[in-house]
């Protein structure tokens, strides 16, 4: 009993201390604002924010409140975190494959590649996307058009955009294919199972994939085109494309340059986990007879996966984060828009910069927690 | 012994109220002139560089007419124009760097508005420029109105100032479809209007034709002659001293009067024995014009000898650097212009 209070009396002057610290800080920014004239407040969420913004995924106007100015400057940032996360996947998994490559030219180039990005600090390689690299591109004017129907300018890449026709017909035939796969594949399974079959899953996954939605175009009348961009003159030296698609140099410099950056770190971690699985495993795995796409996918991969993920969700944390510095080059995002226009506009630093915290906290462990769960999924069942 | 006790007790009570008065009329004296006083400089925060309003040389050297109204309140309050700590601050950060109280007078071509008076404890004390907000496009794109702007244009600006907000009532008003580009540093909005990813660049004219000056070729751009909104810039305090408050927006008003009275600075101490008597007050030899401030008789003589007046700080920063010859409205009221200050009587 006296052992137990003893140790209980440490714990509870700790509660005390951090609780005393927090009213403290809260008391002092009471006090102080309260002394300069400063309201506490989120009424200013529902004003009028009354300023544009350059890019959105969803509708908004000056008119919308700062509430919604918030969520579309949240998009922003959840986009480009998004493009960075796949983009830095792929480029990741292939160099840090290639690190590990028996040729000589492919494995030191990727360590070259790697050494490179991982080195510089990231601000600088986002300036040097935006201020050097696509500036140096033509004006939309004397562009020439890459692929015969985009357009990369000083003032932005220019794509087709797509107009559907029936587009829930093509949806509807896209999920039916996706449904009947994932029943394929069930079925697969314990066919094999019962009898020892195997069915060639994939290319039954592929035919159904492009079966269904051509069937739609076919029959159930879907139809798509493609609206291009075209040279608008505004004046007589200046000129946009109109029509199609816009994406602002500033994302393309942003998206580009986390990307590289990150990749550097997630091909590490692939290779990390590639060499981490010791060879007696792909021995033993050819020695049962599996074939080596086989020894990949059922003996390697498993296993690696589990060294990948843990720090390989670091890096998209990070990427995540390191997403805010957007704000160096306009890209209107959550730090750009709402910790900057808006926090100037009304002038509630202390109220705007907690939600952009608490914001960023909630994207973090949402991540990590998404990427805890599939590292469940994929752990040593110990029993 | 209870007796004593009684008595001790009361004396401490009239010991603490005598106190708790002295305080409370110190407190009455401004907090900042005091810890200006002591600290020995005036803390001011100004632009990241912005000719002929606040522009560092190359040796650290801050010039321009918002710099000077730091320099007339550090003649004020210190007696040497020289003690100022210059502050350079984005748009982004001004206001908090005020209310936060990591600098004492924002004088960065802020412009006054009734939401900021109001809202986020500033005071603005007067204004130093009357500015409006324009555009500028580049000459061989052969605009040269405002209405010449079509559907689709893109234009820089900075985040976080009135001009992101007059843009946008600007270009509704006219039915304009656009795409703003805001940018956090004046210098980034430059760079990125220069080489081409706008088609024309929008802030306070005077800041248009100060950051002409720093484009590669100044030559190939023109400022639209349409002004689409008010911007009256002046310097701005926090809220809740009062007499600080006095103190800059007086030390101003010195200024625009000395030139209304033409006093110079180089004339100032001569003025002492003119015959009227606005000119005597205005040099310390009439009235006690500092006491209200709890400052010496001589602080207005100070600046106008130290900085110079109003007419004299324009042509050095402004009209001789090539940025605005034309005064506009920025002329005393006596001679066309809307600069017209209460008398210091």
């Amino acid at each position: 009993m006296n052992n137990k209070i003893k140790k209980l009396i440490p714990q509870i002057l700790t509660i005390l201390f951090v609780i005393l610290i927090f009213g403290f800080f809260t008391i002092n920014a009471q006090v102080n604002m309260d002394n300069r004239g400063i309201d506490f407040g989120f009424g200013f969420l529902k004003q009028e924010a009354s300023f544009d913004m350059q890019f959105t995924l969803l509708d908004y106007d000056g008119q919308d409140s700062y509430a919604w100015a918030y969520v579309v400057a949240l998009l922003n940032t959840l986009l480009v975190s998004f493009l960075g996360i796949i983009f830095c996947t792929i480029l990741g998994v292939i160099i840090g494959v290639a690190r590990l490559s028996q040729n000589f030219l492919i494995r030191n180039s990727a360590a070259w590649y790697v050494e490179f990005f991982r080195n510089i600090p990231l601000l600088l390689q986002i300036f040097f996307w935006y201020y050097a690299a696509l500036r140096a591109l033509p004006l939309p004017e004397t562009a020439e058009p890459w692929f015969g129907v985009t357009y990369m300018t000083i003032k932005g890449y220019y794509i087709p955009s797509m107009i559907w026709e029936n587009l829930n017909v093509f949806l509807s035939c896209l999920i039916a294919a996706i449904v009947s796969i994932i029943f394929i594949r069930i079925y697969a399974r314990k066919l094999q199972e019962r009898e020892g079959k195997q069915l060639p899953v994939f290319y039954i996954s592929i035919g159904l994939l492009i079966i269904l939605p051509l069937l739609s175009f076919l029959i159930g009348g879907v139809k798509l085109d493609f609206e291009l961009p075209v040279l608008k003159q505004l004046a007589q030296t200046s000129f946009i494309f109109e029509g199609g698609i816009a994406l602002p140099p500033e994302l393309i410099a942003l998206v580009v340059a986390l990307s590289l950056y990150t990749s550097t770190f997630v091909a590490e971690c692939v290779r990390a986990g590639i060499q981490g699985i010791s060879k007696g495993q792909k021995e033993a795995a050819a020695s049962v007879g599996l074939n080596p796409n086989q020894i990949l996918k059922l003996v390697i991969m498993p296993q690696a996966l589990r060294i990948i993920i843990p720090p390989t969700t670091n890096q998209y944390l990070n990427l995540t984060k390191n997403s805010s510095l957007a704000a160096a080059i306009a890209y209107p995002d959550l730090v750009l828009v709402f910790a900057g226009t808006a926090l100037m506009q009304t002038g509630k630093a202390i109220e705007i910069v907690g939600i952009t915290m608490l914001t960023y906290l909630t994207i973090s462990l949402s991540i990590a927690a998404l990427m805890n769960w599939y590292n469940k999924r994929i752990e040593i069942k110990e029993k | 012994m209870f007796k004593h006790l009684k008595q001790l007790t009361s004396l401490v009570a009239m010991i603490a109220v005598v106190f708790a008065f002295t305080t409370e009329a110190m407190a009455k004296k401004s907090k900042t002139l005091k810890n200006t006083q002591k600290k020995g400089f005036v803390r001011c925060g100004v632009s990241q560089g912005l000719p002929g309003f606040s522009n560092a040389d190359a040796s650290g050297n801050w010039t321009g007419i918002d710099v000077d109204v730091c320099r007339a309140v550090a003649a004020a309050v210190l007696g040497d124009a020289n003690k100022v700590k210059f502050t350079p601050l984005s748009a982004k950060e001004r206001f908090t760097a005020l209310t936060s109280g990591e600098i004492d007078i924002l004088s960065r071509n802020t412009t006054w508005t009734l939401s900021r008076d109001a809202d986020i404890g500033l005071t603005f004390v007067g204004v130093n420029f009357y500015d409006g907000q324009g555009f500028m496009v580049r000459k061989s794109s052969g605009i040269t109105s405002t209405s010449q702007f079509k559907d689709g244009i893109s234009a820089c600006t900075n985040i976080g100032t009135t001009t992101e907000l007059n843009m946008r009532d600007f270009f509704n008003s006219k039915g304009i479809k656009y795409e703003p580009v805001a940018f956090e540093k004046a210098d980034e909005v430059v760079a990125a209007y220069d080489a081409g990813r706008c088609d024309t660049y929008t802030t306070d004219k005077s800041g248009l034709a100060a950051q002409r000056t720093k484009m590669k070729n100044p030559n190939e751009h023109i400022v639209l002659p349409e002004t689409i909104s008010k911007e009256p810039l002046g310097p701005v305090v926090r809220q809740g001293d009062a007499v600080w408050e006095d103190i800059v927006r007086w030390s101003l008003n010195t200024m625009i009067e000395a030139e209304e009275y033409g006093i110079t600075s180089a004339n100032a101490d001569s003025m002492k024995t003119s015959d009227n008597p606005a000119i005597k007050r205005l040099v310390g030899a009439e009235g006690e014009m500092g006491a209200a401030f709890g400052l010496d008789n001589e602080w207005n003589l100070r600046i106008i000898k130290q900085v110079g007046n109003y007419g004299e700080s324009y042509k050095r920063n402004i009209a001789d650097t090539g940025i605005l010859p034309d005064r506009g409205p920025n002329q005393l009221w006596t001679k066309g212009g809307i600069l017209y200050v209460p008398p210091a009587r």
